[in-house]
């Protein structure tokens, strides 16, 4: 799909640009919950983590727990953004079985942190900036589960009181790419600070998903927010299909009401959960139960002072060492493979090279048998000196590959492996000259043809390459053939 | 045995050092008293056996020589304290049978300081009203009555049935809460001594929640000494309550003999109510005259957001209870109705049930002034009314070191009298409430009685976390006064 294909959408009577502002929920890591000392660890055994403030018990309290302000702190770092040194947990107040205690503590108009920003990496190595609104940390609702038992549901309290930070962006995202690419890169940043695991699957990080279209350079339409989205293949689809859907409603002459809707996975669409009008009234109001919460400036400053290497600045580097923008970007998705293509270039691995071999090589192997760098059974040191052996012309290039799967299973030093399976390439010139002679002298038709047409030698490099089992230097080979059957210069 | 009982805490407790009498004695007969007493409805739920086992447990150290301040010493608990492994009502059907798995912060330091536990007092359901008529188990009954009337009176709420236990002597002293004057305002219709301690002194934790931002644990007993003491051990600043506050606990009975020579007392002219029973007004200046006379400096002073305290508190409390009150939901504990075909059925036929008219009426209330297009218009008047309030005290605090006021605008009423009329009810606290809205510390102290021989009280208000002075002037009030009236027993079986 082109740029421009997925920032615009096609109607009967024109180009819409699609319009997408994004609410993620990305749980705390921390092992206690954002209000109590529960654990917090996912698939435990229902309501085995569950403190009696989780449960809604008369006369409980809830504390803040430091851990969550640092990571939400920390975060908020991450993305550049405006740490409010005063903010305030408000109470927002609704029934549901799967919240105990009538209302879910939340920030409502005082946030710990204010805007801040997000830079997404686009195909063919372009940038974009996604403006962030705010960032505040609350409480995870349980789980009802009605599936349990024909006339009765269940209520799992093990995720209530979950510390989330909900993250808000403007409505900066052009497109169904550029919205994956956002939770792409913020998904990147929060595991690079380890303030979040990503792990969308488990519900660690969930998007709500705010969609409208309009006639490029006109002011923004009505949006429609999508609940819960919670995969980038999803938030691809969801994202068009509103985005069609929209278009077939103005294009029709119909207006779009303002509503909350549902992404159906299994049906690809989506579908009204309720209007604005039918939108609850929340009741916010400050919780009595808590201080303001207070910031001290040392302590932000040494927060800010441990954060790691982030995204953009080592993609930076990386680009500053040779690669190109689109490569960088790739290896810095993931820390741990940024970290193993580190230590491929401290082991003297050229750096152009080692992101080729990575991503020609490696990855690939490694994705087929469902490894990750940090599972991958040949380590950066092994893969640095296959690429030695490579540039010092020890070993041709199919060889690379060959002794790359002998150290995968294996194991062990690959100069060893060399040394020991004889895949040294032959640039003794005077065992090529005789290897060349006998292809010759083999098959003089060929070579009578390749004196006319120099093109055809490869076939004939081939047949020496078989003859020395791979080990000539293919450059060296097409030299002695090209001197022997006086080809003088590139036809 | 009755000897015993009309002992003050403060007496018990040299008696029991002394070893002149066992807390199994004291207990016996606090239980026996409390037994004979039931026409007085100050129990939600006895707990006999464990004030004998305690009381053993107690006279065990105090005869090693371990005794603890408290050791050996019978005390009631509001029904608003969660105790462990007893049932805590609350005052409420909605909490049906609950028994808290968990002991409240300021029960769990009695005990650790040695108390004893007589049992869980009746109050109005969920702290709200001040006449413990809203109680689901029926109303706790003032031990006073008219002079030459058999008619029963209210204790005064919330914290009647501590009020009535302690007037009665069926305990030494009890727990209370004080969230608009539920301590202070059942004090003074009881004859007894109630402290409402500054916001955050007493830990919240473990107490069914009113308003959090006003409810504040205090005790109730016969004497300021014996308030004092039992302050003491209650107060701590607890790391399960954010809002509690870390500052020394002093021993409040210490300084209690200072005396007021040198002390401002301040005169606040905005509690001098169009209406007022005449008694109300003499006693009050009965009692600056009382404190002139012991070396006080009586200065007049002005409150000047007084009469706006009343309403805004009624939105404050509300607002904060209709939220506290939603985890009361029928689906984890407490009341459920049967025969729900639904999730909101069952909410609204659990809850319905579960709460009493005056519950429901603050309920509505409270969700009404946070409703979206309200919420300015109330809540956060109310919120900058409050502020107000607050810096009135600290001007008149440039002026006096404490205040003294009446404690409530008129004696007990009968049982009925106003529990049709919620405002004339709410005017109760007309004296009360400012102290909650400012978090200030303050104590009712019995001075007298009526015409009509009902006791009446005065207050007396001190600076943030000075509850030492407010203690202080109280004493010399009680000494001046020398109220030793006692209800007649005519509710003994």
């Amino acid at each position: 799909m082109s740029e421009r294909a997925s920032k615009y959408i096609r109607g009967a009577t024109g180009d819409w640009e699609i319009v997408v502002g994004m609410e993620v929920h990305a749980q705390v890591l921390s092992n206690a919950k954002l209000f109590s000392g529960a654990a917090t660890v996912f698939g435990a055994e229902p309501n085995s983590q569950v403190s009696f403030v989780d449960a809604g018990m008369p006369g409980m309290l809830p504390v803040i727990n430091r851990k969550c302000v640092e990571q939400a702190i920390r975060t908020g770092l991450g993305l550049k953004a405006k740490i409010n040194r005063r903010s305030v947990f408000d109470r927002k107040n609704y029934f549901y079985p799967d919240l105990p205690a009538g209302y879910q503590i939340s920030q409502y108009k005082q946030p710990i942190v204010g805007e801040g920003e997000v830079t997404i990496d686009l195909r063919g190595g372009e940038t974009r900036r996604v403006g962030i609104e705010r960032l505040h940390l609350e409480q995870d609702a349980g789980k009802s589960l009605h599936d349990q038992h024909p006339d009765y549901s269940y209520v799992d309290l093990n995720r209530a009181g979950v510390a989330l930070m909900e993250i808000v962006t403007k409505p900066d995202m052009r497109g169904s790419e550029e919205a994956a690419a956002f939770l792409r890169k913020l998904r990147s940043i929060v595991r690079y600070l380890g303030t979040c695991d990503g792990n969308m699957d488990e519900g660690s990080m969930r998007a709500d998903v705010n969609v409208s279209v309009r006639r490029p350079g006109e002011p923004l339409g009505t949006r429609c927010e999508i609940k819960n989205v919670n995969s980038m293949r999803f938030i691809v689809q969801a994202v068009e299909y509103e985005a069609r859907r929209q278009v077939d409603i103005l294009e029709s002459g119909g207006t779009i009401r303002q509503e909350t809707r549902l992404f159906d996975s299994r049906a690809g669409e989506t579908r009204s959960m309720r209007s604005k009008e039918e939108a609850h009234d929340y009741r916010y109001f400050p919780d009595p139960d808590l201080l303001p919460l207070e910031l001290d400036e040392a302590w932000i400053e040494d927060i800010a002072s441990s954060l790691p290497e982030l995204p953009d600045e080592k993609k930076t580097r990386f680009m500053e060492i040779g690669l190109s923008a689109y490569d960088a970007a790739v290896l810095v998705g993931e820390k741990e493979t940024a970290d193993y293509f580190e230590a491929m270039v401290t082991e003297g691995a050229e750096p152009k090279a080692a992101a080729n071999w990575l991503n020609n090589e490696v990855f690939g192997r490694l994705n087929k048998a469902g490894l990750s760098v940090v599972t991958s059974p040949v380590s950066p040191s092994q893969n640095a000196a296959i690429l030695q052996l490579l540039s010092d012309n020890v070993i041709s290039g199919k060889i690379a590959k060959d002794l790359l799967d002998i150290v995968w299973s294996e194991g062990g030093d690959p100069r060893a492996h060399v040394d020991a399976k004889g895949m040294r390439q032959v640039t003794d010139t005077s065992m090529i000259e005789r290897a060349v002679d006998a292809v010759i002298a083999a098959n003089p038709d060929k070579a009578e043809r390749v004196k006319t047409k120099p093109k055809l030698a490869g076939w004939l490099v081939g047949q020496v390459m078989k003859e020395t089992g791979g080990k000539a230097n293919p450059q060296a080979v097409n030299d002695v053939l090209r001197t022997r059957l006086g080809i003088t210069h590139e036809g | 045995m009755s000897e015993l009982t009309h002992l003050t805490l403060a007496d018990a407790r040299d008696m029991l050092r002394a070893k002149k009498v066992s807390s199994s004695e004291l207990t016996r007969a606090f239980v026996a008293a409390m037994e004979r007493a039931r026409m007085l409805n100050a129990f939600v739920t006895e707990t006999r056996d464990r004030a004998l086992e305690m009381a053993k447990a107690s006279d065990e150290r105090i005869w090693r020589g371990d005794a603890r301040p408290l050791e050996g010493l019978p005390v009631a608990i509001k029904d608003l304290f969660c105790t462990k492994g007893v049932r805590t009502t609350a005052g409420s059907r909605i909490l049906g049978n609950f028994i808290p798995p968990y002991e409240s912060t300021v029960s769990q330091n009695l005990w650790d300081a040695g108390a004893v536990m007589l049992g869980k007092t009746n109050m109005d359901e969920f702290a709200m009203g001040s006449s413990n008529e809203t109680s689901y188990f029926k109303p706790a009954i003032n031990p006073w009555r008219a002079r030459d009337s058999n008619e029963n009176l209210v204790p005064g709420g919330s914290s009647g049935g501590s009020a009535a236990a302690v007037a009665a002597s069926l305990c030494l002293g009890a727990t209370g809460t004080d969230t608009g004057g539920s301590i202070r305002q059942p004090a003074a219709l009881s004859g007894i001594v109630g402290v409402k301690p500054t916001y955050g002194r007493c830990s919240r934790w473990g107490i069914v929640a009113f308003a959090s931002s006003l409810d504040q644990a205090g005790p109730m007993t016969r004497t300021v000494r014996d308030a004092a003491i039992m302050l003491s051990h209650m107060a701590s600043v607890d790391e399960k309550d954010s809002t509690s506050v870390d500052m020394p606990v002093p021993d409040y009975e210490d300084g209690l003999e200072g005396g007021v020579s040198g002390l401002r007392i301040g005169i606040p002219k905005e509690y001098r109510l169009q209406g007022a029973p005449p008694e109300i007004d003499a006693l009050w200046q009965q009692g600056a005259y009382w404190l002139r006379a012991q070396g006080a400096e009586i200065v007049d002073v002005s409150l000047p957001h007084t009469k706006y305290a009343l309403p805004a508190y009624y939105i404050v409390a509300p607002a904060e209870a209709s939220s506290n009150l939603a985890r009361y939901d029928g689906v984890r504990y407490g009341h459920r109705a049967e025969g729900s075909h639904d999730l909101v059925d069952l909410y609204e036929h659990s809850r319905s049930q579960g709460f009493g008219a005056e519950v429901k009426r603050r309920v509505l209330i409270g969700t009404y002034v946070l409703s979206a297009g309200y919420y300015d218009a109330y809540y956060t008047r109310a919120q900058k009314v409050r502020t107000l309030i607050k810096r009135d005290f600290e001007r008149a605090w440039e002026k006096c070191d404490a205040l003294l006021t009446p404690a409530t605008p008129g004696p007990a009423f009968p049982v009925g009298r106003k529990s049709n009329d919620p405002v004339s009810m709410y005017l109760n606290d007309v004296f009360t409430v400012t102290v909650n809205l400012a978090g200030l510390p303050a104590i009712s102290v019995p001075v007298g009685l009526t015409e009509n021989g009902l006791p009446l009280g005065l207050q007396v208000i001190g600076k943030t976390f000075d509850e030492a002075t407010a203690l202080r002037v109280g004493r010399s009030i009680e000494l001046a006064a020398n109220f030793t009236d006692r209800p007649r027993s005519w509710w003994m079986a």
